[in-house]
């Protein structure tokens, strides 16, 4: 599995998906090349994707420690803990000073695994920002 | 410092500049090269080990076959006696005796090689353990440092691009909107369509002479010719 692979099969999809969604995907060259997912209708928290020797990563970031109500901080530390195994596929990590959620498949995957896991992974994020802002300024 | 530790220090530390590395490249290169290294000698103490179980099989087989000739010439040692003839009954133990000899080394030859065996077998599982480890912690280095790169990458894309990274909040109150646009056009066009339908309902009815009549001409005549003549 590269890059290229799931880029190609991702715009090629149009309407054919399975799981009822369209993309749109930009590769940005680098060190490591990483393609951005946008899911129509969800442009806001595109998700990245990245392939190493190992495995294909796949991130959306959420929000920045500056989002986060300072009173609450660890009371939301504690809520990502406890959510982050019943949340499916996805975990929770931070980036820097960015808390994202993520999703980690072998290179082994199937195309059909990398469309699914984008799909869980883009429904985990808006879900998660609507049940923790509570905890956000 | 163990890889985790490093990963640690370097992450929390605020090593994130590209090339910042956690384990610099010159180090991550040895590092590989050990790894295969340890690849290297890990297939040839597996194939020591299976030389030294084949000696260990052939010399089991040895001590069987000498322990069969022994009690074979134990055997005919006794039917020599019973036979009263004592000096082949000799002749037959001094070959007992060297078979018994040949007994002892057999089995001395066996239990060294059992216990080269035992010793490669725990060297083989110790070397796959450490390779494992090796591989796991040179993983753990490559996956933090694509991370690394790919996240600089992504910045790099957002400011090149001008998009500005609104808020979790804000991000998710835009997605909810165009959902909603969504799906009031979606409404809308049921409505439309809901509406059309009705249209071309009542055309037919009116064709057919059902329901509400328009007024025309004729009608507006006769009913003024009703109207005079009543």
């Amino acid at each position: 599995m590269n890059i290229h692979k799931i880029a190609n099969y991702l715009n090629d999809l149009g309407d054919k998906s399975d799981t009822g969604y369209k993309f749109d995907c930009t590769l940005i060259s680098g060190d490591v090349d990483v393609l951005r997912v946008d899911v129509e209708g969800r442009e806001e928290i595109p998700i990245f994707v990245s392939v190493t020797d190992e495995q294909i990563l796949c991130i959306a970031y959420l929000w920045g420690e500056n989002e986060v109500k300072t009173e609450k901080r660890v009371e939301m530390l504690e809520a990502m803990l406890e959510l982050n195994i019943p949340m499916p596929l996805s975990s929770f990590a931070k980036i820097g000073d960015m808390y994202v959620v993520y999703g980690a498949l072998s290179v082994q995957s199937t195309i059909a695994d990398v469309e699914h896991e984008l799909v869980v992974l883009s429904d985990n994020s808006l879900e998660v920002i609507t049940e923790l802002s509570d905890y956000l300024v | 410092m163990s890889i985790f530790k490093k990963i640690m220090t370097a992450i929390r530390g605020g090593a994130r500049e590209v090339g910042e590395g956690i384990v610099d490249a010159n180090s991550m290169r040895i590092f590989e090269q050990e790894i295969r290294d340890a690849e290297v000698h890990l297939t040839n103490a597996k194939r020591n080990l299976t030389d030294v179980m084949a000696k260990q099989m052939q010399s089991n087989r040895e001590l069987e076959r000498v322990k069969a000739n022994l009690t074979e010439h134990e055997g005919y040692a006794v039917q020599a006696l019973n036979a009263g003839n004592e000096a082949l009954a000799l002749e037959v133990a001094e070959k007992i005796a060297q078979l018994e000899q040949e007994v002892i080394e057999q089995q001395q030859n066996l239990d060294s090689f059992s216990s080269s065996a035992t010793k490669l077998k725990d060297l083989v599982k110790k070397s796959e353990r450490q390779l494992a480890e090796h591989q796991r912690q040179l993983t753990m280095v490559k996956t933090t440092d694509s991370v690394q790169k790919a996240t600089s990458a992504i910045t790099d894309n957002f400011s090149a691009s001008n998009s500005k990274l609104l808020s979790a909040k804000d991000s998710l109150e835009r997605i909810k909107q165009k959902q909603q646009d969504f799906d009031d056009r979606m409404v809308a066009a049921d409505e439309l369509h809901a509406e059309g339908s009705d249209q071309s309902l009542k055309a037919k009815l009116a064709e057919a002479g059902i329901g509400q009549q328009q007024s025309n001409a004729n009608s507006v005549l006769e009913r003024l010719k009703a109207k005079q003549n009543s």
